[in-house]
């Protein structure tokens, strides 16, 4: 047995360990500070598979905001713990659950080992389709922008859409208010000092890791994260508050992205001869235009998620 | 046994482990939680599948990943749209159970700011 294969076995158990902590532990609390952990294990996992991109997104954005998101409403729900204790299914329920979980488990473990050899792979018809004519270095940008650019841009759509399903759920007082609740300021707190700290060095390492995926791992998606974190944690600090939803600025910015990304794509249409195609010689520009302008909208959008529903009116 | 098969075989357990915890755990946060296990089971199986088409001097099939990053995106606004759900339940009823016959009651007022 190799070192490499030592590492792997040791991390997969270690990923298994954790997400039997997070389903068997009893305090809701406990479970989501494991998810958080769970998630940093998951982007190692990536690293080992070669998949450096996933990895930081993982990182970012399964860890790091779904970890945030969670912590919050597991603090806000701490008092109906004890209500649930009494809801646990029977022995009967629960055997029957683990029964169909071995099934599927050992269904999916069948297919893994009987997948097929030589494995079949996109990657030359990706390189040859988009690598080559769009002058991205960075492949998976390359697919996420031109290869499968419709993806993305549904994504960005999907992304949207679910911000405005937690905004509906405004009960109809708060309906254009502010996100979540007002944050009470403590000058001399820690919380106040690491949202005057980090802010600078988290928007020059968001910035450049968005504009490096071009060509190295990275990309919109990490960066436009370690912003909408930076944002956030000036609003948990109270240094800043969220904006009310009825602001015609915030509206422009969060469709401008994905207005950009059709507009060009229908462009596409007249001189590339199909949607969502670049004229040639002119790919890379406009990849990195679209790219600046879904920055924006992503940044806005999954901190707001993180946000959560318009509570309250602010004072005029 | 290499890398893709391992992480593979440890794919198809996490799928079963949030399968598991889906069903039998009662509480809204914790079915969201264990959802979102089922959810990175099924990303790191199509990961292993990744790995397993390098070609072309490249160390992973770069569409797979790409569709990854998609989906774990995607996953997140799901996420964050449930937990809104689940809140705006508890503002409502003042408790988050799931059970049909649950005891009704006296709605909390939410805090007004």
């Amino acid at each position: 047995m190799t070192l490499a294969l030592a590492v792997d076995i040791s991390l997969a158990l270690l990923v298994l360990a954790v997400a039997g902590w997070i389903i068997a532990v009893r305090d809701t609390f406990g479970a989501v500070i494991g998810f958080v952990a769970y998630g940093l294990l998951l982007a190692l996992v990536w690293v080992r598979l070669a998949a450096p991109d996933v990895a930081l997104t993982e990182a970012a954005i399964g860890g790091g905001l779904t970890g945030a998101l969670l912590i919050g409403a597991a603090a806000r729900l701490r008092g109906t713990e004890a209500a649930a204790r009494a809801e646990y299914p029977g022995a009967f329920t629960r055997t029957l659950a683990a029964v169909l979980a071995v099934t599927v488990a050992a269904a999916l473990a069948i297919g893994v080992l009987a997948l097929p050899d030589p494995a079949p792979t996109l990657a030359p018809a990706a390189a040859a389709a988009s690598l080559a004519t769009t002058g991205v270095g960075n492949p998976v940008t390359a697919v996420l922008l031109a290869f499968r650019a419709m993806d993305t841009l549904l994504e960005a759509i999907v992304v949207l859409l679910a911000l405005l399903g937690v905004w509906s759920l405004a009960p109809d007082r708060a309906w254009g208010g502010c996100p979540g609740p007002r944050r009470p300021v403590d000058p001399d707190g820690v919380l106040a000092y690491l949202a005057q700290l980090l802010p600078p060095i988290g928007i020059i390492v968001g910035l450049y890791i968005f504009w490096i995926g071009a060509d190295l791992p990275g990309g919109k998606f990490q960066g436009a994260t370690i912003l909408a974190a930076m944002w956030l944690l000036v609003i948990w600090a109270g240094l800043a508050d969220t904006p009310p939803i009825g602001r015609t600025w915030l509206r422009v910015l969060l469709v401008a992205g994905p207005l950009v990304f059709i507009a060009i794509g229908f462009a596409g249409a007249i001189t590339a001869g199909a949607v969502l195609a670049y004229p040639e010689g002119y790919a890379k520009p406009l990849i990195v235009a679209i790219e600046i302008a879904l920055m924006p909208t992503l940044v806005l959008t999954l901190a707001l998620l993180v946000a959560g529903a318009p509570q309250r009116i602010p004072p005029q | 046994m290499n890398a893709p098969t391992l992480f593979g075989l440890c794919a198809a357990a996490l799928v079963g482990i949030g399968l598991y915890g889906l069903i039998v755990n009662p509480r809204p946060l914790r079915k969201i939680l264990a959802f979102n296990l089922v959810g990175t089971g099924v990303f790191l199986l199509f990961g292993a599948i990744a790995r397993r088409g390098a070609a072309v001097g490249m160390d992973g099939d770069p569409v797979p990943q790409a569709l990854l990053i998609t989906g774990i995106v995607v996953a997140f606004s799901a996420t964050a749209l449930a937990v809104a759900l689940v809140q705006r339940l508890f503002d409502e009823a003042g408790s988050v159970t799931l059970a049909p016959d649950a005891p009704a009651k006296a709605p909390v007022e939410p805090p007004d700011a």
